[in-house]
């Protein structure tokens, strides 16, 4: 590779990424005036309660009230300041920028939308927070095993059949935990099943995905048909995991009921998220698994089991993919329906790749498609004039425009998707 | 690596260094070599799902529990609860060869035809299935073929499906010889640019295409809800657009019910049309050029986002034929979650037909046939349809993996062309 045209391609890439940025924040500041701030009556307030009603858990603190117009107005001046910022200097931080854009547009919208009303913006996040979860628990399963260059496009399989186990097994032995030990064991194996066929039979990762995805599809409505609809007493009937409120924590004004008040699964899903990013990045096993990914033949001449480390993270993977499942049964309605993943585990790969690898990050996408999923189900009881389909469109044309724009280039591990062979 | 290799030989990059005993196997025919593996993975799946049918049924289990007892009796179960559930998945699909002869006994008997079509319903209805697979699969496999992974196909096929209907309904009192070609022309259109924003994103900034189809998917599962909802909604209750006009519609070999159509013709000859121009025509070169080594194709002075985009284009097009065969040819109209399904089979079948136009054809009929035959196997032998998910999955399986097959069925290794199908995240 001649090093000249790669460097030259890159500071173009820099330059238009840099240009498309600004551009954005500038459009996304003329839309928060157009959409949002002209034609509104003035004199307007927007309500944003920040205190759940009627919890008793929480120190109350006041609503948040806005003046619409000027609120909105505000915004767009911040959107095309920054905006302007990045076209003339250049803001090194696509996070920051994407943030921003994110925010402003986001923010003026919800004033718009709850304009002369008021909104349970607490009870929102934590909504978004617990949609978030079987996302991010789907994207963390694609971090580890992408840092060890095992592309895992199975994991809406690996949860549907963890979903399934962890609900039928909770039914069986009257024992919650008991299903989502279940679900874990269930995501293991299938997760065990993609790794044997990419890494011993070198099949090509994201067909052995897609094959995953079938069976896994196939085999749960195949079970749920035949069993779990028919006798769904004895078998598909769990309960679900209860809301733990966190002593002390769960006091905390607007933390409180978003975060502290969840189930064991959205705990587990942010303890993971927490342990993953600390393992991945300050322990020998971290820097091991992303040697693996990055350069799997130096890895193993320094003596790093190449094949072993994969199997380990795929196979850890479909742990918490499959607390991912768990959550859709026992996390959340105590019932299994047929497809009822509808999409998460993709997503989760696309909150994998937003968030650049970076368990993290993969955190900060879910919650924006978790915060999305909720903002629609607000929009339908506030009556806005945009049809819901609509907002239920926003965050993936948000990610096509960050993935194409903003974001660009983000670093899949070098080695990904490809088999390694030992010589 | 053999990244020397491959930048010498963009052509047949992924060609495995045949091994040196190749002259010896040249007994066995090559076209019997390329096949034996996925006939044997077909049969290894059929073999699975009849284990899967066989434990699943009550008859067998309590069979089984007294199977010290009456062996034999336990046996029979197990046989006769196979042997229904395929029987009625082979006469669902293909039909009874008993009644056709009688049909065109009769046929020749009283001139009476009826018989003989009502024998043959259940094939030509898996035909007018096989139709949409066979293009939605042939998308797949242009995209494979320029290195792209199309996910995106369910959404073209909607998307498509959706523009042909509207074209076919809200225009009145055109000669059919105008109004089907362009009813065609705009599934095909719609498709097309669903697939090009994909192709032109990738091309440009390098924004993984695996990500954004899927999110054109989901985008396009909203678009048709609204407007099935809404601006496409036909008076009434139930979310779906109006019956298209008459000169929209693929006309039909036979009188009703049989649905099968001009539409299977239209997909044969798109597969030879995709023939032509992946294996005949320059551009064709450069795109399998582009997808068998983008580094060596660039440095042959071949434009990667101009191939990205003609590929991904061409691939939206024919996922939206698909959908547009779909619906001049079968349903008429649009509901909603019309297009469940297909992205995933399309995906399957292309890996199953190897990527080149006349597996996918091959693929296709399988494919289409046991989906057809499915429905009845469900109400006759009580076997609920996702058999054949279970079954198919199974069957890329081991195409994708020959190494299970060859360690199964003691076969020495094969000398078959690997080809790149994907490319991990894009590179």
């Amino acid at each position: 590779m001649t090093t000249n045209l790669v460097q030259k391609n890159e500071k173009k890439t820099n330059l238009r990424n840099r240009l498309a940025a600004g551009i954005l924040l500038l459009v996304a500041g003329l839309a928060i005036i157009l959409l949002f701030g002209l034609n509104n009556k003035p004199g307007l307030y927007t309500t944003f309660r920040l205190t759940p009603q009627g919890d008793k858990n929480v120190i109350p603190i006041p609503d948040l009230v806005l003046p619409v117009q000027p609120a909105i107005y505000i915004l767009a001046i911040v959107a095309f300041f920054v905006g302007g910022w990045q076209l003339a200097r250049g803001i090194r931080s696509t996070g920051i920028l994407a943030g921003v854009v994110a925010f402003c547009f986001v923010a003026a919208f919800l004033i718009w939308a709850a304009r002369d009303n008021s909104m349970d913006l607490v009870g929102m996040m934590n909504t978004s927070l617990v949609r978030a979860t079987p996302i991010a628990l789907a994207a963390l399963c694609g971090v580890i095993s992408e840092r060890t260059a095992v592309i895992n496009i199975g994991i809406e399989g690996i949860m549907l059949v963890s979903a399934l186990a962890s609900v039928m097994v909770a039914t069986l032995m009257h024992n919650l935990y008991a299903g989502l030990i279940a679900g874990m064991l269930a995501g293991m194996i299938v997760a065990g099943l993609h790794a044997i066929l990419c890494i011993k039979f070198k099949v090509d990762q994201i067909i052995s995905g897609v094959a995953v995805n079938i069976v896994g599809t196939g085999a749960t409505s195949f079970i749920s048909n035949r069993y779990m609809q028919v006798h769904a007493e004895q078998l598909n009937n769990s309960g679900v995991f209860p809301n733990i409120p966190i002593p002390l924590l769960v006091k905390i004004p607007i933390l409180g009921p978003v975060i502290f008040e969840n189930n064991l699964i959205v705990y587990l899903m942010l303890i993971l998220v927490a342990v993953i990013f600390v393992l991945l990045f300050y322990t020998r096993w971290g820097l091991r698994t992303r040697a693996v990914g990055e350069h799997p033949k130096a890895a193993d001449t320094l003596g790093v089991n190449v094949y072993l480390t994969r199997y380990v993270n795929v196979i850890l993977g479909g742990l918490i993919a499959g607390v991912g499942g768990a959550y859709f049964t026992i996390g959340s309605v105590g019932r299994f329906d047929k497809l009822m993943t509808a999409g998460k585990g993709f997503i989760g790969l696309a909150a994998m790749i937003f968030g650049n690898w970076n368990p993290i990050g993969a955190l900060g996408s879910s919650l924006i498609f978790g915060f999305a999923d909720s903002l629609q189900v607000k929009m339908q009881i506030l009556k806005t004039p945009i049809p819901s389909e609509f907002l239920q469109m926003a965050p993936y044309i948000v990610t096509i425009i960050v993935m194409a724009g903003v974001v660009g280039g983000v670093h899949a591990p070098a080695a990904d998707g490809t088999a390694y062979e030992k010589q | 690596m053999n990244a020397k290799a491959t930048q010498t030989n963009p052509e047949g990059s992924a060609q495995k260094e045949a091994p040196k005993s190749e002259g010896k196997r040249r007994q066995v025919p090559r076209f019997f070599q390329v096949l034996l593996v996925p006939a044997l993975a077909i049969l290894t799946g059929f073999i699975i799902g009849a284990i899967v049918i066989a434990v699943s049924n009550d008859a067998v289990i309590a069979a089984f529990q007294n199977f010290f007892h009456a062996p034999s009796a336990a046996l029979a179960a197990t046989w006769k609860a196979i042997a229904t559930a395929y029987g009625a998945l082979f006469s669902g699909s293909i039909g009874s060869f008993t009644e056709i002869y009688h049909g065109i006994q009769s046929y020749y008997a009283t001139g009476d035809g009826k018989p003989f079509l009502l024998a043959i319903y259940p094939f030509t209805e898996s035909l007018a299935t096989v139709t949409p697979y066979i293009l939605a699969g042939l998308a797949v496999a242009v995209g494979f073929k320029c290195g792209l992974f199309n996910i995106g196909a369910e959404g073209q096929f909607g998307i498509g499906a959706l523009c042909s209907a509207f074209v076919g309904y809200s225009i009145h009192g055109l000669p059919w010889f105008i109004h089907l070609p362009l009813a065609l022309l705009a599934g095909a259109a719609g498709g097309a640019i669903w697939g090009a924003i994909p192709g032109f994103l990738k091309g440009l900034t390098g924004a993984h295409e695996v990500v954004t189809t899927i999110m054109m998917n989901y985008i396009s599962f909203r678009l048709s809800d609204w407007l099935l909802n809404g601006p496409m909604k036909a008076t009434g209750y139930r979310p779906l657009t109006p019956v298209i006009e008459k000169s929209a519609m693929l006309p039909r070999f036979f009188p009703d019910p049989q649905r099968f159509n001009w539409g299977f013709i239209l997909a044969l000859a798109m597969a030879v049309f995709v023939y032509w121009f992946l294996f005949k025509t320059t551009i064709g070169f450069e795109i399998r050029s582009v997808g068998a080594n983008p580094d060596g194709a660039r440095y042959a002075g071949m434009n990667i986002v101009r191939n990205f985009v003609i590929a991904m284009t061409l691939s939206g097009a024919l996922a939206g034929l698909a959908g547009t065969s779909q619906v001049l040819g079968i349903d008429h109209w649009v509901g909603q979650g019309f297009s469940a399904g297909y992205g995933f089979d399309s995906i399957a079948i292309a890996l199953l037909g190897q990527s080149h136009p006349l597996g996918v054809v091959l693929a296709a009929f399988l494919w289409g046939t046991l989906r057809s035959g499915a429905t009845r196997m469900q109400s006759l032998a009580g076997v609920p349809l996702e058999i054949i998910s279970i079954i198919q999955g199974l069957v890329i399986v081991f195409v994708a993996a020959p190494a299970i097959i060859r360690w199964i069925y003691r076969i020495r290794a094969i000398s078959t062309q690997t080809i790149v199908l994907t490319r991990g995240w894009g590179k």
